[in-house]
């Protein structure tokens, strides 16, 4: 079986990951009701005619697939994979809105076209008139986790030699005000602002030119909060791997009661590993573990933990393997394994 | 004639979101597809729905539409004679 290489990171996100490379070295953590992402000049990427009827997920995810390709030196990729959560969610709205205010009719056609979840996957082909495989993963908070097991199976099995794969989600207008609400009503609800982003990566199953390797991904439905640590002690035996040779967690912890999960490792097997929390500083989607990843993906090119996401005080001089866990609301739990080339 | 047009000319650039287009970019004679403002087919079904909602004009002939979208002069000649709204 082939390896999958990771030649390529690039995030857009509530902090300035697009940009400047000093990676979060000036990131804060995210104090107003949202976290919207710091956008770039995206005319500087997409032609005039096509960015008009973009909405900011579609613009998000065609930029950072755009440059992944470019970092990764991939041309034409030959899958496409992209995971989201909500997909479209502003141009769903809008569509949805535009059905009742007009009683059902007088219905425009372009945000019901570009309100489904495969328009980011879709757009990033048809700018690049690629017309290899592409999927969408919608899986909750596992979408980009589905999507990144896809990628890893592609290569690995050899059924394509360069995968663009990543995940994208935007804050929409209406729904991320639903889900605060419900979120303040819960006794111990999300206590990280809902947020936006998009992560793109460039694999392939070349070695040359990349900086981490994707070993495994795993996700499940549902577990208990005394059986994960066990869950995951199979998964690392599964890769080779003991406890002690994870040299730094990403776990997305975002403040609600389901963090005991994250507890339960962090005050176990993982007391003395660096320990890390990003969803502070990204905010909380369903494809928030995109920002994990790809703070995970430069921890292991640069080998250093920017002090903002640092949970502990404790460091490592190397850092050869990285392990992400993330869950939301006890369901849709990810544990992806990401090692040092 | 004068007012139809210029709301003609607001609600295209609101419509089909031509963020770099103002009221005064576009002529009343400039071609709205091909060279002028480069609209597309997905456009001119924004433009029916919107002689349908705004004035009550139903297009049933797609080929009635090359003939009426070809400038905001020709659309507002034609939506003061066949305005039902």
């Amino acid at each position: 079986m082939k390896t999958c290489f990771i030649h390529s990171a690039i995030c857009i996100s509530a902090q300035e990951t697009f940009y400047n490379n000093d990676f979060l070295k000036e990131a804060s953590e995210v104090t107003t009701e949202f976290a919207s992402a710091i956008h770039p000049v995206y005319k500087d990427y997409i032609p005039p005619a096509a960015i008009r009827r973009m909405a900011p997920g579609v613009k998000m995810g065609v930029v950072a697939a755009k440059q992944s390709l470019n970092e990764a030196n991939i041309n034409i990729p030959e899958a496409i994979i992209v995971g989201t959560g909500m997909g479209c969610i502003e141009d769903s709205e809008k569509f949805l809105n535009a059905l009742i205010d007009n009683d059902e009719e007088f219905l425009a056609p372009t945000s019901f076209i570009q309100s489904t979840h495969n328009t980011v996957g879709a757009q990033i082909a048809l700018g690049l008139q690629c017309k290899a495989y592409n999927m969408t993963y919608v899986h909750g908070a596992v979408s980009f986790e589905s999507g990144l097991l896809d990628a890893q199976l592609l290569i690995q099995t050899s059924e394509a030699k360069t995968v663009l794969v990543g995940g994208v989600d935007e804050l929409g207008k209406e729904f991320s005000v639903f889900f605060n609400k419900i979120e303040k009503q819960q006794p111990q609800g999300i206590q990280v602002p809902f947020g936006e982003g998009a992560g793109f990566f460039g694999m392939s199953s070349e070695k040359a030119g990349a900086f981490a390797i994707l070993k495994d991904v795993q996700v499940f439905e549902t577990v208990s909060v005394a059986d994960i640590t066990s869950k995951l002690k199979a998964f690392l035996t599964n890769n080779g791997l003991l406890f002690q040779d994870i040299d730094a967690i990403l776990m997305g912890e975002n403040g609600d009661a389901y963090d005991v999960y994250y507890h339960e490792m962090q005050a176990s097997v993982f007391l003395k590993t660096p320990q890390i929390s990003y969803k502070k500083v990204s905010g909380e989607f369903y494809t928030a573990s995109v920002f994990g990843f790809w703070a995970g993906c430069h921890l292991l090119k640069r080998q250093e933990i920017p002090k903002i996401l640092l949970k502990n005080s404790i460091e490592k001089k190397n850092y050869q393997h990285v392990l992400l866990y993330n869950q939301y609301k006890g369901k849709e739990h990810s544990f992806t394994l990401l090692s040092r080339c | 004639m004068e007012t139809l047009r210029q709301e003609l000319k607001e609600n295209i650039i609101e419509q089909l979101n031509l963020e770099d287009f103002t009221v005064d970019d576009i002529a009343d004679d400039d071609r709205l597809f091909g060279d002028g403002l480069g609209l597309d087919s997905i456009d001119a079904l924004e433009l029916i729905v919107m002689l349908d909602k705004n004035y009550g004009i139903k297009l049933t002939d797609p080929k009635e539409g090359k003939e009426i979208f070809v400038s905001i002069a020709v659309l507002a000649e034609y939506i003061a004679t066949h305005r039902t709204k």
